[in-house]
């Protein structure tokens, strides 16, 4: 296994601490590009509807006159939109946003729990010093030298950017072989995680994979020239071996 | 490790590993209360119970299986029922209300000593400006534009005729932008362990006070206060509360409360953010009031008052918490 990513700790009164994984620049990165483009199109979207429904025809050229409707229904709710995405999306979702969600992250409270309203804010008022002096330097600068990977805006709200590991499955136990020994807790992992992939995988990926796996920890070897679903009917039995 | 130890091992992990239907339903659960999705309480003494589960199997784990998605799984599961045991549900509109309610309120109440000094700077220096050229006219060079100087003398103000030049919706977003930008700047140079703030007022003021006396002198005060009124009471105000936020924020590098300069930046600017996020909306305000009222002929003088008078209460209100319910003070938690 690669090494860890650096975590948060979080003591807890059962004596057993509570570890998060720190986001780093690019899971950042990714999660802020994927956002920037949906609050730049649902803005960008709102104003061209705005303004073609406003004039009636194929122009969005603003009115010559000052109008208040014109700045009322087109021009502010599309800044609106740009300019408090992420206040407004961070407050609904406890801390994340579509982006975020992409890059598996969310924004944590330094003892673990989720952020209040008034750090969300606060953290999205520091855009502005992060964001200096182009494409998020001052940000993605002290993020890069920051021993928790955090922003101005980070330090300011007291908050983290942790992975959310809430993709983190359990395996299928693939308990029976486990238990007669044949399989170490990691092989019976390694068994269930591939039965539950196999569909998913290219032929020749499955017959590969099957075959290294059944020489690690199987008795039984197969013949090269066997279709998938003898290698499938074989993982199966070293997974539960009482069923063959 | 000797056979009875492996076989030992072995055999805890598989009766941990016979716990898997308990940790899904722990996981489950903890999902569940953590998005306010059942108030039975039962289901919430069971979380506390599910918490000593995946504590528990959670260090065995680590030993056992310390590369496994097992391992992962639990980690999440039991940092999910940590925060979920010790913070409770998130609801949006308690958060609002308790941001608006409680720490606002808060943040100005603990700012207040940096208010009043924020507004003193700022009230000298209008002063101070204003005594300068009201004596040394030929100063105004110093704090005005040549255009606006040109314009004075001839006995117009820049502003006559401004929506002819630009529409009100354009204006307003200039002007708003600028007005939230130059906030944030003021606050954000409070960081310079304060200095930054006196800077910023300071020379605000100046430019006030130079620019008001260079109009009296040419007989426009009146339509100066005319057009300033409505907009400008909360606008002043606002970057007096900026200044202010940015020298709470300094005064917390240059003696820090806290452990360290970093942790006592970080409690002053998370106290102080909310206000500069309210600061930001109520410029909006002021932005269009600036674009849309100010500019405009129409408006007489006495609605005008009443407009930036109106605005003017409406930011204490909010500021106080007094809209939201908020009765008695309380101290900072």
């Amino acid at each position: 296994m690669s090494e860890a990513a650096p975590g948060l700790t979080v003591d807890s009164v059962t004596g057993i601490d509570v570890s998060l994984p720190l986001a780093g620049p690019g899971a950042r990165a990714y999660a802020f590009l994927v956002d920037w483009h949906i609050r730049a199109i649902l803005a960008l979207g709102w104003f061209v509807l705005g303004a073609l429904l406003y004039n009636g025809h194929l122009s969005l050229a603003p009115p010559l006159s000052s109008d208040a409707r014109w700045f009322g229904a087109v021009v502010a709710p599309a800044l609106a939109i740009y300019f408090l995405y992420h206040h407004a999306v961070e407050l609904a979702m406890r801390g994340s946003t579509p982006g975020k969600r992409m890059a598996g992250v969310r924004i944590v409270a330094r003892d673990g729990g989720a952020p209040s309203a008034g750090a969300l804010l606060t953290r999205n008022v520091f855009r502005l010093v992060d964001s200096l002096p182009l494409f998020y330097g001052v940000g993605l600068l002290t993020v890069v030298l920051t021993r928790d990977n955090l922003r101005i805006g980070d330090m300011a709200a007291g908050t983290l950017l942790v992975f959310e590991q809430a993709e983190a499955r359990l395996p299928t136990p693939a308990g029976d072989a486990h238990r007669a020994g044949r399989l170490d807790a990691a092989g019976a992992e390694i068994v269930a995680e591939l039965l539950e992939r196999w569909p998913a995988l290219q032929p020749e990926a499955r017959v590969r994979l099957a075959r290294q796996v059944l020489t690690r920890y199987g008795s039984e070897s197969g013949e090269s020239g066997d279709d998938d679903a003898a290698w499938r009917t074989r993982l199966e039995r070293l997974a539960h071996p009482q069923q063959g | 490790m000797n056979v009875n130890g492996s076989a030992r091992q072995r055999a805890l992990t598989v009766s941990l590993l016979q716990r898997a239907d308990l940790w899904r339903q722990a996981e489950r659960r903890a999902r569940r209360l953590a998005r306010g999705r059942g108030d039975d309480a039962a289901d919430a003494t069971r979380l506390a119970d599910d918490y000593r589960l995946l504590a528990h199997d959670l260090a065995r784990v680590r030993m056992l299986m310390p590369d496994s998605r097992t391992r992962e799984y639990l980690e999440a599961a039991y940092a999910r029922a940590h925060a979920t045991l010790h913070h409770g549900a998130w609801r949006i509109g308690s958060a609002l209300l308790r941001l608006l309610r409680e720490e606002l309120p808060a943040a100005v109440r603990w700012l207040s000593p940096y208010i009043l000094w924020s507004t003193a700077i700022f009230a000298l220096a209008v002063i101070g400006g204003y005594a300068l050229v009201w004596r040394y006219p030929e100063l105004i060079a110093l704090f005005a534009s040549p255009d606006l100087i040109a314009s004075v003398e001839r006995g117009q103000l820049w502003t006559e005729g401004l929506l002819n030049i630009v529409p009100s919706s354009v204006l307003s977003v200039q002007i708003l932008a600028n007005n939230i930008v130059v906030s944030l700047f003021a606050y954000c140079a409070g960081f310079l362990f304060g200095l930054g703030t006196v800077y910023i007022l300071g020379l605000n003021g100046l430019m006030l006070g130079a620019v008001f006396a260079f109009v009296s002198l040419h007989g426009l005060r009146a339509q100066l206060l005319a057009f300033i009124v409505a907009h400008g009471c909360v606008e002043l105000s606002v970057m007096c509360l900026s200044g202010a936020a940015g020298a709470a924020v300094g005064e917390a590098l240059i003696r820090p409360a806290q452990a360290g300069r970093i942790e006592s930046f970080g409690v002053a600017a998370l106290r102080s953010g909310k206000l500069l996020f309210a600061c930001a909306l109520l410029l909006v305000g002021s932005g269009m009031l600036e674009g849309y009222v100010s500019p405009n002929p129409r408006f007489a003088l006495w609605a005008r008052v009443a407009i930036g008078v109106s605005y003017w209460l409406l930011m204490v209100a909010l500021l106080s918490g007094w809209p939201f319910g908020r009765r008695a003070r309380r101290p900072l938690p």
